[in-house]
């Protein structure tokens, strides 16, 4: 899923402290499952901005509203019928959800609620791990299943560098280092050989280097 | 001058606190009126929102009673509560609030003196932070600050 | 041969060769680069240029190297993929050579975390082996990492890193193995303090034949303090540093201290000419390179091959 984690109240109020009628959007997707702009997170942040503005002495309508993804225009839709009674959004999505949110609603100001940090999965309750950069071109397939290029810090996909210890890695010894992960399910699979091939420098257009990436499949596009 | 008398709340856990009010109005020992109590079957049912609609509402403080550590009739309950109790303590800090307005206690229902000092102390705590920012500005907030 | 390198000649007649490094300095201080140049010149083959070490910004390794090289040494060139993307560092070796630089080091270099920007963003366009491949393409095809014509190719000795000691240690081997397929003439390793666990090292590195297809220059790190030996046990990222080392340096009072640490470097030495598949030693005196004559001189390898 993608991750997100709540902006620093401050900068939120910085966002909308002209306005008197927000929309604050959370997402029922991601941003839901890793409790950063789900319909909870959307109440206890209207909440806290409801707080803030009371003591100093403003009533700001905050409407809560929480799309089931907003990152489908389909979704966005449903802010139409309240777009007239608002002065600005809020978003808790996702960067995609945000934009998504601006584009159709082009003449309201549109600000992020939180910070979109990674691709990742949970690895146990309330902590979570970025295991995907988006590459474009997954190397999964021979790697034994672990990332090198999202979970090692220099992104090698020669490694180890000479700094793992003990399995972690130099950075901080509370992070695993991928190519002592890949090696050991290599060697569970009893595909060591495989780690003896190099492999080639990678094409990063796949990777976004070839500027914004896109999907169009035909058989699904109107 | 008015004296101020802060309006409190405090979610009681069923199987402690609350039974520890009770004891202690069977026992006849008194506690502030300022303390309302709301019974939680829980305290791991309390949600930060549930404290945050608290202060919306005009509570002066609030707090979170429980069973001792460990001695959750669900577990592990009022640990939970206590990590909630510290997230809106984090927003109220961001919100430039005085953090002790929130607290997370625990008691077993045996205590019922433990209840009464806890809801004096707390009552004295909020007495002396003086109302809710809210009233501040706000005297009458209750009609017009919450508009869903 | 195949290229010009002096440190390729060395290895080439079979003498055991030595290196040493400069680090050049955090300002426009050209003077300092020829100072540290100046202190070992006459006891090395050849001269690494730390590129912008420990993720701290200094003096571009070229720019250092070409002053090494006009005061008539031998520069070898570090280069990491940390700072550069693949466009960048082509332009560069190209740019070196053409200068008269012809001896590189390929590494990954060490994480910006540790350095004075760890707020910079990581390059790792390519990663160290994947450099290693790149100059051994432009040299010896003439080609480009992207595939394009070279017009008069930059012709390279390749050098690259092994670190005997980090973990796992089984994977070592391999990947030096990698390294040497990648095509690495010649190897430097990391601070050799665990002479046994070297030894069992070269032994599996020469069961595998490697000491055939590449040189390999033990590398060499004189202790100053007994703090020192401590701090690098436990601070430095895979560096194994045993207590005997540590016992040894702590036996004895603080100012004799750093003459122990050099007596230590130089009883290595002599251990490790011994070792089958050694080619050579590179000397790394942290921030204390006048002692390296001393130790070049005492350890039997003064004077240096004259070719």
């Amino acid at each position: 899923m993608i991750t997100a984690e709540q902006k620093p109240l401050n900068e939120i109020l910085d966002y909308i402290s002209p306005y008197d009628r927000i929309i604050l959007v959370g997402c029922n997707e991601c941003v839901t499952v890793c409790a950063a702009g789900g319909r909870k997170e959307v109440g206890l942040l209207a909440s806290a901005l409801h707080l803030n503005f009371l003591k100093h002495g403003r009533t700001v309508e905050i409407k809560e509203i929480t799309l089931e993804r907003q990152c489908d225009p389909e979704y966005a839709e449903e802010l139409v019928s309240e777009i007239d009674r608002t002065d600005a959004i809020l978003s808790m999505a996702c960067g995609c959800g945000v934009q998504t949110i601006a584009a159709r609603y082009n003449e309201k100001p549109v600000f992020p609620a939180v910070n979109t940090k990674f691709m990742g999965a949970s690895v146990s309750q309330g902590i979570w791990e970025e295991k995907c950069q988006g590459c474009g071109d997954c190397l999964l397939g021979i790697t034994g299943g672990i990332c090198p290029v999202a979970r090692c810090s220099k992104h090698l996909l020669n490694g180890p560098c000479g700094g793992t210890s003990k399995g972690m890695c130099e950075i901080a010894p509370d992070v695993d280092c991928a190519w002592c992960l890949i090696w050991e399910r290599l060697k569970a699979l009893g595909m060591e050989k495989r780690y003896e091939e190099i492999m080639e420098a990678k094409d990063f257009r796949a990777a976004g280097g070839g500027g914004p990436r896109r999907i169009i499949r035909k058989d699904l596009s109107l | 001058m008015k004296i101020f008398e802060p309006e409190i709340v405090a979610f009681c856990c069923h199987y402690c606190a609350y039974t520890a009010a009770d004891m202690a109005g069977s026992k006849r020992i008194s506690y502030p009126a300022n303390v309302k109590i709301i019974r939680v079957p829980c305290t791991g049912k309390v949600d930060a929102i549930h404290i945050m609609k608290a202060f919306e509402k005009g509570a002066d403080g609030v707090y979170v009673a429980g069973c001792l550590q460990g001695d959750c009739h669900f577990k592990n309950g009022n640990t939970r509560a206590k990590y909630r109790v510290e997230q809106v303590q984090i927003i109220l800090g961001d919100l430039g609030w005085e953090k002790q307005r929130v607290a997370m206690i625990n008691m077993s229902a045996g205590m019922g003196e433990r209840f009464a000092r806890t809801a004096l102390e707390f009552t004295q705590t909020i007495k002396q932070l003086g109302p809710s920012p809210i009233k501040i500005t706000h005297t009458d907030i209750n009609q017009q600050a919450i508009r869903f | 041969m195949k290229t010009e390198s002096k440190l390729e000649k060395v290895l080439a007649s079979g003498a055991l060769a030595v290196t040493s490094e400069v680090g050049p300095p955090r300002g426009a201080i050209p003077e300092r680069v020829r100072q540290k140049a100046n202190l070992i010149k006459d006891h090395v083959d050849a001269i690494n240029v730390t590129d912008n070490q420990t993720a701290m910004v200094r003096m571009s390794s070229w720019a250092a190297g070409v002053i090494i090289k006009q005061m008539g040494l031998d520069p070898i060139l570090q280069m990491v993929t940390r700072d550069r993307n693949r466009l960048a560092m082509q332009s560069d070796i190209i740019g070196a050579y053409s200068l008269g630089i012809n001896t590189m080091m390929c590494l990954s270099g060490d994480h910006a975390k540790f350095g004075d920007h760890p707020m910079a963003k990581g390059v790792f366009d390519l990663d160290s082996i994947q450099l290693v491949q790149t100059v051994q393409k432009m040299r010896d095809k003439g080609k480009f990492q992207g595939g394009a014509d070279i017009d008069t190719p930059p012709k390279m000795f390749i050098g690259a890193a092994a670190n005997p000691f980090a973990d796992p240690f089984e994977l070592r081997v391999m990947r030096l193995a990698k390294k040497v397929k990648a095509g690495a003439d010649f190897i430097q390793t990391q601070c050799i303090f665990n002479l046994d666990k070297f030894e069992k090292y070269m032994e599996m590195v020469c069961d595998r034949g490697l000491d055939k297809k590449v040189h390999l220059l033990a590398g060499i790190t004189p202790m100053k303090s007994a703090g020192m030996a401590r701090y690098m046990k436990n601070k430095v990222p895979g560096m194994d540093v045993p207590d005997e080392i540590i016992k040894r340096m702590a036996g004895v009072s603080k100012e004799k201290q750093p003459e122990e640490g050099i007596k230590i470097a130089i009883e290595s030495i002599e251990r490790l000419k011994q070792v089958k598949g050694v080619h050579g030693f590179h000397i790394m005196a942290i921030e204390w390179e006048e002692k390296v004559p001393q130790i070049v001189e005492k350890a039997g390898l003064f004077p240096r091959p004259a070719l």
